[in-house]
């Protein structure tokens, strides 16, 4: 006899499951729901009743305030350099680690993940080490006149850390399922290795990719660790949005924080739409075997 | 090498080492020599330091506090996503991600102003005479915050995935509710739980946006390890703030050892020992 598929097994009941009894569900939805309330639902109703507290008036004069219009464009600007960079890598490391087969294959899956498990502050002291005054090539790009530390490509470069594995992790799992033959087919029909990419790869895996940009996106614009260290946090100079925020809370410019916050905040619950929205459309994708990310 | 007949392999791996030996590996590299550097003595003593002790003994202790709360949190959430039907069922799957995308910066805003004296949870706890913001309970909240979804989408998956045979098996031999939880459901999905722990372990031991808003950093008494880097950095010490770094970077390390071990067990159990 063929085993039940898992899905026909829960519509086949016998008894009632653990925990569906009326009074275990009430109980446990109960403690759930108020939790969720407490902890997950008052933090994001705050952000926006606090932003709003002194009037809508209020909330966009913080929001046009040079500081922070100067934050939010440096954080665009910061997205728009390291995010395309990401999924380039993303897709290049995902094609060595699926489509090939190499010793050291499993050491570098591993690398690829390691910036997940750094605190973000550990990273932004590792970049000092290398390109700031005291560090590795400090002195020489000093000497070549370019500017790297407390400066934009610091803030790019710390960022690019953090998110490396962001657009690679989407792209594994999924690329491991579907295999190589189609690739196969395509190249022994004689297309180019670009063309198979192109027209086999890309359209197969276009929702990770998607989904794996919006989420190295998302990251990028909150960095705070990381961007803080290598920042310098000079004012009106090299803070971005998150910066901003704390740079504003130590003015006892509540409001103004908080109107910058709601920036952030919508961006994160965009975010969340888009990643719901994706999940939807690309059953594949759902296949992939869900794993959270790290830091 | 298997010879494949897909090209592309020169170009794709040389992408890929370029941007993780350029943007990742340098970068701990450097750390490492700096904190090589510094002589066996003079790391003992900025280790040993009252100061970077107490940072070690409130990271650890409230990262501690922050997984309990997650454990019991997070078990709950993923058990009623997977296992219960309810209206709002879609956007409570969707709140559990508001941890990992908002901004720790904005969760930490947040948290502190709903913890103040004057927050809209401030108040009545204030009235108990129990402090959150800028007292050692502040820190862990953030890092509970912050570490929320790695408990509860490392079990979900895994009570979805639940046959109900076993059940049924464990029912017909008369066992009661309670006893199914714990002798049936509970070692089936006891390695992904550990699992999810040791990820929220581990994130917590890291966390810095949304610790220092809430936590006062008061040195002694709410300063976390991640800031006591950052201040000793400010001061320009370098030694101290790379062996500081090292530090966290060795404990991140063994968490990672650590997961990857429970993780191996949680598939081994699951008998996807191949994947």
């Amino acid at each position: 006899m063929p085993r039940p598929t898992s899905e026909r097994a829960h519509t086949e009941w016998m008894v009632t499951p653990v925990g569906a009894g009326p009074v275990t569900r009430r109980v446990v939805l109960g403690i759930v729901a108020i939790l969720t309330l407490l902890f997950l639902i008052a933090p994001l109703a705050l952000i926006f009743s606090s932003a709003l507290s002194q009037g809508i008036g209020t909330f966009f004069n913080s929001l046009t305030e040079p500081g922070t219009q100067h934050a939010i464009l440096l954080t665009v600007t910061t997205a728009l350099i390291a995010v395309p960079i990401n999924i380039v890598f993303g897709l290049a490391a995902a094609w060595t680690v699926t489509k090939f087969v190499f010793p050291g294959r499993t050491l570098l899956i591993s690398l690829i993940e390691l910036p997940y498990s750094i605190s973000p502050i550990v990273a932004g002291v590792a970049y000092i080490f290398v390109y700031g005054s005291q560090g590795l090539f400090g002195p020489l790009i000093e000497a070549m006149g370019i500017k790297v530390m407390f400066a934009l490509p610091a803030i790019v470069l710390a960022s690019m850390f953090v998110t490396a594995p962001f657009v690679a992790r989407e792209l594994i799992p999924l690329m491991q399922v579907q295999g190589t033959d189609e690739e196969e087919a395509a190249v022994t029909l004689g297309a180019s290795g670009f063309a198979t990419f192109m027209r086999v790869t890309l359209p197969n895996v276009r929702w990770a990719v998607l989904y794996g940009a919006i989420l190295c996106n998302a990251r990028v614009m909150g960095e705070f660790g990381a961007v803080s260290v290598v920042s310098g946090n000079i004012r009106g100079q090299t803070t971005t949005l998150p910066l901003q925020i704390e740079l504003l809370y130590q003015d006892y410019n509540v409001a103004g924080a908080f109107a910058a916050a709601t920036v952030l905040t919508a961006v994160a619950l965009l975010t969340i739409v888009i990643k719901v929205v994706l999940e939807r459309i690309s059953p594949d994708h759902a296949q992939a075997p869900a794993r959270p990310p790290g830091h | 090498m298997r010879r494949s007949v897909i090209p592309g392999f020169g170009l794709s791996l040389g992408i890929t080492l370029f941007y993780l030996g350029a943007i990742v590996l340098l970068p701990l590299c450097a750390l490492i020599l700096k904190a090589s550097d510094v002589g066996l003595a003079q790391l003992w003593g900025i280790l040993s330091s009252p100061r970077t002790l107490s940072a070690i003994r409130v990271t650890v202790t409230m990262a501690l506090a922050a997984t309990a709360f997650n454990a019991i949190y997070g078990l709950l959430l993923a058990w009623v996503l997977a296992r219960y039907q309810f209206p709002g069922k879609r956007i409570l799957d969707a709140l559990v991600d508001v941890p990992f995308a908002l901004p720790t910066a904005v969760a930490g805003l947040a948290l502190t102003a709903l913890f103040s004296k004057k927050g809209w949870f401030g108040v009545p706890l204030d009235a108990l005479g129990i402090q959150v913001a800028y007292a050692p309970l502040g820190i862990a909240i953030a890092m509970a915050f912050t570490s929320i979804p790695f408990v509860v989408r490392t079990v979900q998956p895994v009570i979805e995935d639940l046959g109900s045979d076993v059940e049924e098996a464990g029912r017909s031999l008369g066992a009661n509710d309670l006893q199914i939880l714990w002798r049936v459901i509970f070692p089936a999905i006891f390695p992904a739980f550990l699992a999810g722990c040791s990820l929220s372990f581990a994130r917590s031991l890291g966390e810095f946006g949304a610790v220092i808003f809430i936590a006062g950093n008061q040195p002694m008494k709410t300063e976390i390890v991640a800031l006591l880097t950052y201040i000793r950095l400010e001061e320009y010490n370098y030694q101290a703030a790379a062996a500081i770094a090292v530090v966290m970077l060795a404990m991140a390390f063994a968490m990672l050892i650590v997961t990857n071990a429970v993780q191996a067990w949680n598939l081994r159990y699951l008998g996807r020992g191949d994947v």
